[in-house]
């Protein structure tokens, strides 16, 4: 898929990749839309990152194997951009055995643990803890990981956002808090929800190392996280606030009635995927030919996924049982099965 | 064979030192737990022999101490995460109920959740309505948590040692009324399989099941009811809620033909109405009598010692419950 990339030979091949992976992002959410319309997802609950891609790219390429994470709902850049498969991601999304999770987690609940996903999160903030106990896990253990939460700024309402912030860092713990704000809590703008929107000052208050980025520019996203991340894996928690724009509907469904057109017309022009094309461009980095042949390859792959999704099986009905305790255990007993066996009379 | 006089209190914080000594990744976290030794005393001791990396004083966060303790379990500790009363569970419900319960689930089997919440409820110090209920009914009501409710000092051993070697996690509550409780535990004794009931006494007329520390006040009934009135009443301590030993019960109602379930929590979509409506389905042809639940009043607990007391079953309200279905 890097052919036309690599040909460009390009001078500075980070932000050419940080495109790469951004442009990815955009046409991945772009089809889980158009998964949806043609009637072949599971369910209206997606949630699109369109706008946020910087955030999910520009953490993402400072990790590292062995580093965990949790997301939010709107989690699937942050997964791709940490090497999820596409098609095993799509296939999830519509409900199938082929997914991460096999059908049972779908867009909110996918996670993978070869890749340090522990999992997105269909509570807002309810993932946040969790990096805290696998913090503490990479200290106890020694692995060098860091673990990172990814929420949006809909979290900074939840209290277990602070008791977690509070606990890394009183015990300097390998763990980052990354907060797109990319302002709205589904229909709640971040101003109508909170006094305070500066929202890393919270974040110093605790003893974080805080900083708010533009998500406009995925380097300085990229920037950010690299020094942010350092710290936390030396100990010193870390909080990014990255800045961006939702550019549709908190889901699939919602057609944002909450805000006019203008706004979103201004809104949509903070374009972290337009604004790294036309720095490649300008810069004469790569040309537009290039860059066009880089979105067709991207455009077939995630066409693809797709039609995998679209192809694979429903998981088996009986499945639905398995998984509720640990493999080995009896697993419980079926409605129709005890019915069966109560009424049974001679 | 190593036999000790011990108590409730100390057979726990034996079975925590000998995992801890086994396994470096145990760890406790919890309010008070370290230099304090806990709110009842538990952990007292375990900060000076495995430091600070492993005895985890915390904030009062309770939401936060069990949503990184399943951050934990995921990342390869086996953490055991204190609660200090059984009542805050509410504060800890969703990192509980929607993380710990369905990761296992909701991930396809990649990965489950193997901690351990130490908690402790019931009536008994005068605590007042919001540090002595007995909440096991919210954690049965939900699938992917196990359920652990010790009722003497063995258990208290035993149980907390199986309950470290679960796969998944275990919500663990014991009964603040029996901490003091002394008795003789044989560490090296092959102990009653996890999930097993135990049959505490055998007899002929009625079953009564029953958990924790109400075990001990369906045993005064039974002797009572043997002494006084020729009754002789079986009881089988569960031990554990999930996983819920029927097979242990059933034989033993089907023989008696009467059954009646003893609680301390409120009686209303309780424990007890599941246990009653599970013998009623599963032994309806064998039943003589209706299964009688004999529970807590659907009230809070006062600090009245008086009121306190009367609020939940006493050996005294078992005994006459018995005697009025077998008149």
């Amino acid at each position: 898929m890097m052919n036309a990339l690599n040909e460009a030979a390009v001078k500075n091949s980070n932000l050419a990749d940080l495109y790469y992976q951004m442009r990815r992002v955009r046409t991945f959410e772009e089809r889980v839309g158009e998964l949806f319309v043609r009637g072949q997802s599971a369910g209206s609950m997606l949630h699109l990152s369109i706008g946020e891609e910087s955030a999910a790219v520009g953490v993402c390429a400072n990790m590292r194997d062995g580093d965990t994470f949790t997301t939010h709902h709107r989690g699937h850049g942050i997964f791709l951009a940490r090497g999820a498969d596409p098609a095993r991601m799509m296939a999830e999304i519509a409900g199938k055995e082929a997914g991460y999770c096999h059908g049972k987690g779908g867009s909110m609940h996918i996670a993978d643990m070869g890749l340090g996903h522990l999992g997105a999160n269909a509570i807002v903030g309810g993932g946040i803890p969790a990096v805290v106990g696998a913090g503490l896990a990479a200290r106890n253990r020694k692995t060098g990981g860091v673990s990172l939460a990814f929420f949006g700024d809909g979290a900074t309402g939840q209290g277990i956002l602070y008791e977690s912030m509070n606990m890394a860092a009183l015990w300097k713990l390998p763990v980052m808090f990354v907060c797109i704000n990319n302002q709205y809590g589904m229909g709640t703008r971040i101003d109508q929800a909170t006094a305070n929107p500066r929202l890393h000052e919270r974040a110093e208050a605790f003893g974080l190392a805080a900083r708010t980025v533009d998500g406009l520019a995925v380097e300085d996203v990229a920037d950010a996280a690299a020094e942010l991340i350092a710290g936390a894996r030396a100990g010193q928690p870390g909080f990014l606030v990255i800045d961006c724009y939702r550019f549709y509907g908190h889901a699939r469904k919602d057609k944002s009635p909450y805000r006019d057109d203008i706004e979103e017309a201004e809104g949509r022009k903070k374009d972290p995927v337009l604004s790294a094309r036309n720095k490649l461009i300008s810069s004469g980095m790569m040309d537009e030919s290039t860059l066009d042949r880089v979105d067709a390859e991207i455009a077939t792959e995630m066409d693809a996924t797709i039609d995998f999704s679209i192809a694979e099986k429903e998981p088996q009905l009986n499945s639905m049982f398995r998984d509720v305790y640990a493999p080995g255990e009896p697993e419980p007993e079926p409605v129709r099965a005890r019915l069966e066996r109560i009424l049974a009379r001679e | 064979m190593t036999m000790i006089e011990t108590t409730y209190r100390d057979a726990l914080r034996l079975a925590l030192t000998e995992t801890m000594r086994a396994d470096e990744n145990v760890i406790i976290m919890g309010e008070e737990v370290g230099r304090y030794g806990g709110a009842y005393g538990v952990t007292k001791g375990l900060i000076e022999e495995f430091g600070e990396d492993r005895v985890i004083d915390t904030p009062i966060s309770e939401p936060a101490i069990i949503g990184s303790a399943v951050g934990a379990a995921m990342a390869g500790l086996r953490p055991v995460a204190e609660l200090m009363y059984v009542d805050f569970i509410g504060m800890t419900m969703d990192q509980l109920a929607n993380q710990a319960a369905k990761i296992r689930y909701m991930f396809g089997g990649q990965i489950g959740v193997p901690m351990v919440l130490r908690t402790q409820g019931g009536t008994g110090r005068s605590a007042g309505a919001q540090h002595s209920q007995s909440l096991e009914a919210y954690v049965m009501h939900t699938p992917g948590l196990r359920l652990a409710m010790p009722s003497t000092v063995e258990d208290a051993y035993h149980l907390l040692r199986q309950a470290l070697m679960q796969p998944d996690p275990v919500v663990f509550i014991e009964h603040k009324g029996l901490y003091t409780m002394k008795g003789t535990l044989d560490t090296d004794a092959e102990p009653a399989a996890w999930g097993k009931a135990r049959v505490m006494r055998e007899g002929a007329d009625l079953v009564i099941v029953s958990y924790s520390r109400q075990i001990h006040h369906a045993l005064a009934a039974a002797d009572t009811l043997a002494s006084e009135d020729g009754i002789q009443a079986a009881v089988i301590d569960l031990r554990t809620l999930n996983p819920l030993d029927f097979d242990t019960i059933r034989p033993l109602v089907e023989q008696a033909g009467r059954a009646m379930v003893v609680s301390e929590g409120v009686m209303t979509s309780g424990v007890a109405a599941e246990l009653a409506a599970r013998i009623t389905e599963e032994c309806f042809d064998f039943l003589e009598d209706p299964v009688v639940r004999v529970a807590g009043e659907d009230i809070p607990i006062s600090v009245s010692p008086l009121l306190e007391q009367n609020s939940v079953p006493t050996p005294e309200l078992i005994t006459e419950a018995v005697r009025m279905m077998l008149k």
